[in-house]
């Protein structure tokens, strides 16, 4: 994987939260077609990496890229229409709207694509026909679903997923995650952060574990044994070569 | 039958401060921004009419085809600059500078075009009536103007409900941070959501400009303690609220009235803290953990 052929990039990113550094110079490419899944514990910065890539969080220094072209100050609204779309940790529904107005909000500045609310209710079948509900009256898992329709119908190019098992009922999340085929045969490229390791595994091409704001490892979930992403996760390995050596080589 | 009659006039008038209330209640509903300076705008807008009307020489009754798309302009930009660059300090910080806006426009309207009372002059309108029995006497103005308020509030309410952009302004309400997660510019939205309110705000304006006389403290002395009440009362975030709200302070107002003239404001007022007493959320209001 060379840097020319990422569709998303990150270079050096370097994030304060006030005092507080929550990532120092994290890297990583995520070509085309790609579930590219970050891994870590409670605060090692992958929510906030998140944040940084769709624009809500503002980092210190470093860039981000897509396609090749610089989108790290471009404000969180154009970056959608350029193409990077996020589903927010907790869902983040609009609440006093109905399930359809949520859909309708998301298609608003959709960029031209095969998504749109219908292709949402085939996708979801129950949703149809509640579509008059209010979304604060879904279910945790209904409300996930809308949530990744409302950012599917603005047709990115990357999705960023944050927290999707998040207080969800594993069975719930199964099923949401067995959408992710769908979701890259229509074109869409997938990064996701991930607390539940083993299910990052599962539908994961490439993983990238944080720790305390550094990347620990990188790379296919085929080449790295449970032993050395255990080591990653809570930090029992050095990092060889220092942070930006250990495993990606973006230095 | 007098009786009767005071409840009349006062749905009648409780219109006009349905009218005044509705852009205050969206411009807190949409951006959290209180406009101290509500009262004030819907004065000026009284005074552009006698200006557009000696410039023009159109009848009063149309100025508002000039005054309302200007206050609706007026609103954007005002929202855009001032009102913003306020908001990215703080929520306090918008009071302070609508409070701000309050005081220069008062001052200013006295500084330049006096102290004195002026109405906007729409010839034998403003007395013709009719009488239904020997006590109703309702005067076609203020029909007129409680029509064209409900009418205001039906098309307000069919815009946030019906289409884009009234979605969008419900969404970025809703949660700023999700809508620009959807490619919404809520700026973009405030700005809307401001040119709306001052649009009405200039409605109401021109409404009371007509129905009686206006002077450059009577928007703050009076018209932003109304639409204050009338908001309060029906409870935020619902059109209907207002409107019932703004019914309800009519009502007891022209009551009050008809027992004691002097007593017309200061019924209204009391009526105003017992309902603050008694439920705080509002006539209409369904409890909110928002």
């Amino acid at each position: 994987m060379s840097e020319t052929s990422a569709l998303l990039e990150v270079r050096d990113l370097t994030v304060h939260h006030g005092q507080l550094r929550a990532l120092h110079e994290v890297s990583l490419g995520v070509s085309a077609g790609e579930v590219y899944a970050m891994i870590g514990a409670n605060g090692a910065g992958k929510s906030t990496l998140l944040r940084a890539i769709a624009g809500l969080d503002q980092p210190t220094s470093g860039s981000i890229l897509l396609d090749g072209a610089d989108v790290t100050r471009m404000r969180p609204e154009r970056r959608v229409a350029a193409g990077i779309v996020m589903v927010p940790e907790g869902r983040r529904l609009f609440p006093s709207l109905t399930l359809e107005e949520n859909l309708l909000v998301g298609s608003a500045y959709a960029r031209p694509g095969p998504w749109n609310p219908g292709r949402v209710y085939e996708l979801f079948d129950w949703m149809a026909q509640r579509r008059t509900q209010r979304a604060a009256q879904l279910s945790g898992g209904e409300q996930q679903a809308v949530a990744i329709g409302r950012a599917l119908v603005a047709n990115p190019r990357v999705l960023l997923l944050d927290e999707l098992s998040l207080g969800l009922a594993p069975v719930v999340v199964r099923r949401i995650y067995s959408l992710l085929p769908d979701l890259l045969a229509s074109g869409v490229t997938i990064l996701l952060v991930e607390q539940d390791v083993s299910q990052a595994l599962r539908v994961a091409t490439r993983i990238h574990c944080l720790l305390e704001g550094r990347t620990t490892l990188e790379g296919p979930p085929g080449e790295l044994t449970a032993g050395r992403i255990e080591d990653a996760y809570f930090g029992l390995a050095k990092p060889a070569g220092g942070p930006s050596g250990s495993a990606g080589g973006y230095a | 039958m007098i009786w009767v009659n005071a409840v009349l006039q006062g749905v009648l008038l409780g219109g006009l401060y349905a009218l005044f209330a509705c852009g205050l209640s969206l411009m807190f509903g949409v951006m959290k921004v209180i406009n101290l300076a509500h009262g004030d705008l819907a004065v000026v807008a009284a005074y552009t009419a006698l200006g557009v009307v000696a410039v023009t020489h159109l009848p009063a009754v149309w100025s508002f085809v000039l005054v309302v798309p200007i206050f609706a302009a007026l609103g954007y930009v005002v929202q855009r600059t001032l009102i913003q660059a306020a908001l990215n300090r703080s929520v306090l910080t918008t009071l302070l500078v609508t409070f701000g806006l309050s005081v220069v426009i008062e001052n200013s309207l006295l500084q330049f075009l006096s102290a004195n009372s002026h109405s906007l002059n729409i010839g034998s309108l403003v007395s013709d009536s009719f009488s239904i029995g020997s006590q109703i006497t309702i005067a076609y103005l203020d029909l007129a103007i409680f029509v064209i308020a409900v009418a205001v509030l039906l098309g307000l309410q069919h815009f946030l409900s019906a289409t884009k952009h009234g979605r969008l302004i419900r969404a970025v309400a809703d949660d700023r941070e999700a809508a620009q997660l959807a490619g919404a510019d809520y700026r973009h939205i405030f700005g809307i959501a401001a040119a709306i309110a001052f649009a009405t705000v200039a409605f109401a304006g021109l409404a009371f400009g007509m129905y009686s006389s206006f002077d450059p403290t009577i928007g703050t002395d009076q018209l932003l303690l109304f639409a204050f009440e009338a908001v309060v009362i029906g409870g935020l975030g619902s059109l209907w609220g207002t409107l019932v709200g703004g019914i309800m302070l009519g009502v007891v107002q022209q009551v009050g009235a008809q027992v004691s003239s002097t007593d017309q404001i200061l019924a209204g007022q009391l009526f105003f803290l017992f309902v603050l007493v008694i439920r705080p959320q509002g006539i209409t209001s369904r409890r909110r953990t928002a």
